[in-house]
């Protein structure tokens, strides 16, 4: 019965923030790619301008932001699926369509 | 042999014309003739009467012909009355019903006067004597 | 620092693990595996991807190519962080599926296709076993840092001999724990508690050296970053296309590794553990990575000119004087290096025991029923493999001679498993994949990774002539291993990683496109790609020819005496049996056995197992077309009975109502003709009596006179009941001649009434009209509708019985219809006759017959039908009532 029945339009409002969760937790990993290869960029460490120690920093801080981001998202996708209204048991189905 | 005899005759006829005639044929006759049209009071008037003979329509209100013989078929005082049925209705089934009712003699309708006549002698008995010493 | 006491606390260490997981073990037997399944150890498992590689090599790889080390954990952290993408999605296939390895996911993935679990085998053990090498590798560098240090009265074991030691040794405890239970989806909660442990023991080891080197020898945080901006790392240039390969390829490897798919996918149990490693694991790795660049700073500033980089954490500390910190450094090495290899043997030895020898030993014995011990075999299948596993990558390294450094193994390692990237993505996102494509795809792009890179590092002359290095093979230039199709990327990793990938992922995809799925390839298809729609539910089995007696026995050796006898009785409880019965073998048993099996032994086995079973040696794809050819023809052949069976029924109902419908006819012949005789013969009756009479003679006047007159009144009976049949018949037979014209009603009722006013002539009949109501003119027969009302108006006339009649008559119109009521205020019909009043020679019951033949309303219907209305008897209007409608206009509103 599930995939005769269509989803609602809209959703209410706990529900609608779990998507943009969802959607915020697809976009990290492509923002981290960005930051992390941001470098290729810089003009090379040693050439006077820029010394190594901060190519470390830069890259340590910006890996401890991912990770930070990534536990505060992880509690809030990690709940059951069919707490959702309008959504079937099994999980994750209604984010697979907004693909 | 026919002074102790009723000459009582029971007739049941819806039929006011044909009641009329069969009464005119069977008292010239010397008949005492008893006509009663409702089929439901005729089980007890055939008790009442005690008739030598009764003549019983197929078809009356009330009371169907063959109901009325089964009732005085079943009924010990009247059980062996001669009874003559008359019908209107030419089907052989009926004939067979009446006869397995205990029906006398069976006449179809229109019948003629010497005929009827005739059979009512021949039911009572010596009854033909009689009525040509009447006559 | 004694080597003695080394070898010593090494044993030691190893006794500790072992406890470990054997408690674990007793205690997840004894049903409490609680804070095992914790995401904690999940996330500390997944460590392994932390080898020895990692431990030493980081500092080696930092002190060589400065930053360049961050890629190896940076491409893992992404794939973690982005866990909503491909890993969740792994893991739920993977626990739907009941997946063992990762050679049965792709196998399973394209229907349960054997060759390409063999293919995804060996193309695994080649791959990883420079890495196990590795491994082995680094645990003899470390002694061996340790031997030098050692006074040389010691007596010191060669390299080899330590090599075969470790060998052995973590093959024995690897065969101790990792094949203990059959079940792969029973995981292995000690060895997995074993790997916790160790995970915890190398990360402090290794913060243990770096707060060392930081707060010991450089004087803090302040002091280390001026070492660094100072250190020759200071020349290292980010190379955008090499740095880029290498985020990306950790990220596939930590995918495609066996023992990191075995950890991640195999082990898990809940989308919980992976929500909670997908920030803890970057975070373990980012702890592990802080302190590589002051340790290899340090040691190239500390240590003498040449001093091996990759042991800079050992021989940091020892130089300084820090014996016991070296012993720690030593033993989270020897952790990375055994946890490691106990997982990838265990992943490996899977792979093997249920993709090649169980498939050879089914094949072997083909003919014969299943009746050996399958459980042992397959235990045995395991161990032997770890041994071959490990045995493998001894060789390996004794072969390369423990040539190279230490993070170039890794990496070609890891080019080569990325080889699985296109057959898994492809297989869990696109429907389209189909076998034949991962097939070739998988075997282009290892190909093309042994052709550029593998066989290419052993050195040239080894395998490949230097020649063909050089110029290609034949002299063909576009050939040359380092730069195929004249692409000089200067870098043979990244132009290995490039071709291979590119090639394996274009073969596979135009291999998909261009071949057709069998029917258990498509099947499993929807049910990777669409995981989250809930289970797809191949039927997989028929009820079949299987013995539940041989199913018992197999599945006994297979999962052991007690859990098979547990996992029958629950089916025979299922099927509503007792559960000393055995269960049927319906499919959905079947298929749930086999699900059950699948975690033992793999699916393409278990699927090859119950086939033998249940009455095929191998279910192929053909098997499978022609099985549902077979029922779609059969059901056919059914449906066409049926269809049959139904023509059948259906024309013996309609005799049976032809029939009915004839006798019906015939009876109401019957009754008719009966019916019209009575009606004849009655007044014939009279008439014959009376004419007799008179013809006598010598009758009185008065008799004469009332004679005759009966004799003309039954006569005039007579005929009117002729007329009346024959008005019937010619009304019946819808042969009636209507005369039409313009009519009003008021007229007709009139003349009606006058018609009738010869009936019952003494009695006085109030008439209730409306006269300006029934002024309507309406176009219809007015000789017939006349009738109609002359009809009823002389039932009424005859039959009410009231002290005061009246009869009412009410005209109303009503939607191009004209409404006629006549009631009397008598005591009505009867209820129960009220349905057939209209029926012919009905009369009213204890009327007699001279008043008509019944046929007064029988005909008035006829009538009103001719003139396209209707008529009705109202009942509760306080007497005899009925109504007759009739179109204003013959042939217009509606007929009857």
């Amino acid at each position: 019965m599930k995939p005769l029945r269509r989803a609602p339009l809209f959703l209410a409002p706990s529900p609608y923030r779990r998507r943009r969760l969802r959607d915020a937790a697809r976009i990290l990993p492509v923002a981290g790619v960005l930051l992390m290869i941001l470098p290729m960029l810089w003009t090379p460490a040693g050439d006077g301008n820029r010394r190594l120690s901060g190519d470390v920093i830069w890259f340590f801080l910006t890996w401890a932001g991912l990770i930070l981001t990534a536990a505060v998202f992880a509690p809030g996708l990690a709940r059951p699926e069919d707490k959702w209204p309008g959504e079937g048991p099994a999980g994750g189905k209604g984010d697979e369509d907004e693909d | 042999m026919g002074t102790g005899q009723s000459r009582r005759v029971l007739l049941i006829e819806d039929e006011p014309n044909i009641a009329e005639a069969i009464v005119f044929i069977l008292s010239r006759d010397g008949w005492e003739v008893t006509h009663i049209a409702d089929g439901a009071a005729a089980p007890e008037a055939a008790r009442r009467l005690d008739p030598a003979l009764v003549i019983l329509d197929h078809m009356l209100p009330g009371m169907s012909g063959l109901e009325i013989l089964i009732a005085l078929r079943a009924d010990p005082l009247t059980a062996a009355v001669p009874v003559l049925m008359l019908t209107a209705k030419g089907l052989p089934r009926d004939r067979e019903a009446a006869e397995r009712a205990g029906a006398s003699r069976f006449m179809t309708k229109p019948f003629s006067n010497a005929g009827i006549l005739a059979e009512v002698r021949a039911l009572t008995g010596g009854g033909t004597d009689a009525a040509a010493g009447q006559r | 620092m004694s080597f003695n006491l080394l070898v010593a606390s090494c044993l030691a260490y190893v006794i500790f693990l072992f406890a470990v997981a054997f408690l674990v073990e007793r205690r997840s037997g004894a049903g409490r595996p609680g804070w095992l399944r914790s995401p904690l150890i999940y996330t500390l498992s997944l460590s392994i991807y932390c080898t020895a590689w990692t431990f030493y090599g980081a500092v080696g790889y930092a002190a060589r190519s400065g930053l360049e080390f961050l890629t190896i954990y940076l491409g893992p952290t992404l794939v973690f962080i982005g866990w909503w993408w491909i890993l969740r999605k792994l893991v739920h296939i993977g626990r739907q599926q009941r997946v063992t390895s990762i050679a049965d996911l792709i196998s399973s993935r394209f229907g349960k296709s054997n060759s390409l679990g063999v293919i995804v085998t060996l193309m695994a053990i080649v791959a990883v076993t420079p890495y196990i090498a590795l491994q082995l590798q680094s645990v003899v560098l470390a002694f061996d840092v340790f031997a030098r240090a050692a006074p040389a009265a010691e007596a010191r074991p060669a390299g080899g001999q330590i090599a075969i030691w470790v060998a052995a040794g973590l093959a024995l405890f690897t065969i101790l724990f990792g094949t203990r239970n059959l079940d792969a989806k029973e995981q292995h909660t000690g060895i997995v508690t074993a790997i916790a442990v160790e995970a915890v023991v190398k990360l402090v080891a290794l913060i243990a050296v770096g707060v060392f080197v930081i707060w010991g020898l450089s004087g803090g945080v302040s002091g280390i970053i001026a070492r660094i901006d100072a250190s020759s790392l200071h020349d290292w240039q980010l190379q955008p296309g090499r740095w880029t390969a290498l985020i990306f390829l950790a990220g596939v490897a930590v995918i495609c590794l066996p023992r990191m798919f075995q950890v991640i996918v195999v082990e898990n149990s809940d989308d919980g553990q992976l929500a909670r490693a997908s920030w803890a694991f970057p975070a373990y790795l980012m702890a592990m990575s802080l302190f590589i660049v002051p340790i290899a700073v340090l040691g190239i500033e500390r240590l003498p000119e040449g001093a091996n980089p990759d042991m800079f954490v050992l021989t940091l500390p020892l130089a300084e004087g820090q014996g016991g910190l070296a012993m720690l450094a030593f033993l989270g090495g020897f952790s990375s290096a055994t946890s490691m290899v106990i997982v990838e043997a265990i992943a490996l030895a899977t792979m093997v025991s249920n993709h090649i020898v169980i498939p050879t030993w089914l094949r072997l014995r083909r003919s014969g029923a299943i009746s050996e011990d399958v459980r042992s075999l397959v235990l045995n299948a395991r161990r032997l493999s770890i041994g071959i596993v490990l045995a493998l990558g001894y060789g390996y390294y004794r072969v390369s001679g423990g040539s190279g450094a230490l993070a170039a193994i890794g990496l070609i390692s890891f080019v080569g498993v990325a080889q699985f990237l296109p057959a898994m993505m492809g297989g869990i996102f696109w429907r389209g994949a189909t076998r034949t494509g991962a097939l070739l795809g998988l075997i282009t792009g290892f190909a093309a990774w042994a052709y550029c890179l593998f066989l290419p590092s052993f050195g040239a002359g080894a395998f490949i002539p230097a020649h063909v290095m050089e110029q290609g093979p034949w002299g063909i230039s576009w050939l040359r291993p380092e730069a195929l199709f004249g692409t000089d990327m200067s870098d043979p990793l990244v132009h290995a990683l490039f071709w291979s990938l590119l090639l394996n992922s274009a073969v596979f995809c135009i291999g998909s496109i261009l071949s057709f799925p069998g029917p258990v390839e498509r099947l499993q298809s929807a049910a990777f790609v669409n995981v989250f729609e809930g289970p797809v539910g191949p039927q997989r089995w028929a009820q079949g020819a299987a013995e539940p007696e041989a199913l018992l026995v197999m599945t006994q050796r297979i999962m052991g005496e007690e859990d098979a006898q547990i996992l029958f009785e629950t089916a025979a409880r299922a099927q509503g049996k007792s559960e000393s019965m055995l269960p049927d073998p319906t499919p959905a048993f079947l298929a749930s056995l086999e699900e059950k099996l699948a975690g033992s032994i793999g699916a393409a086995t278990a699927h090859a197992m119950i086939s033998k079973l249940v009455g095929r040696d191998t279910v192929t794809v053909e098997d499978l077309m022609v099985v549902a050819r077979e029922s779609a023809q059969l059901m056919e052949h059914s449906a066409q009975l049926e269809e049959q069976r139904e023509e059948l029924a259906r024309t013996a109902t309609a005799l049976r109502e032809a029939n009915d419908k004839l006798t019906t006819l015939s009876v109401q012949k019957d009754a008719f003709l009966s019916q019209v005789s009575h009606e004849l013969r009655t007044p014939m009756t009279s008439i014959r009596a009376f004419s007799e009479i008179l013809a006598e003679g010598d009758l009185p006047p008065a008799t004469v006179a009332r004679s005759g007159g009966i004799i003309r009144d039954e006569a005039v009976r007579l005929t009117r009941l002729l007329d009346d049949l024959l008005d019937l018949s010619v009304l019946e037979s819808g042969k009636v001649q209507l005369s039409v014209s313009l009519v009003s009603v008021r007229d007709m009722i009139e003349r009606a009434i006058l018609a009738t006013e010869k009936i019952k002539p003494g009695r006085d009949i109030a008439f209730i009209r409306d006269t300006t109501a029934e002024t309507i003119w309406m176009r219809t027969d007015a000789d017939r509708l006349t009738q109609v009302f002359i009809n009823l108006i002389a039932n009424a006339r005859k039959y009410c019985d009231s002290s005061h009649p009246a009869i009412r008559i009410a005209v109303r119109v009503r939607g191009g219809r004209v409404r006629i009521d006549v009631a009397d205020n008598g005591k009505g019909i009867p209820k129960a006759s009220q349905p057939v009043v209209f029926e012919k020679f009905w009369r009213l019951p204890g009327e007699a017959r001279a008043s008509g033949a019944g046929l007064g309303l029988a005909i008035c219907r006829e009538i009103v039908t001719n003139l396209g209305g209707t008529i009705d008897y109202l009942p509760g209007q306080g007497g005899a009532a009925f109504r007759v409608a009739l179109p204003l206009r013959i042939g217009e509103g509606g007929g009857a």
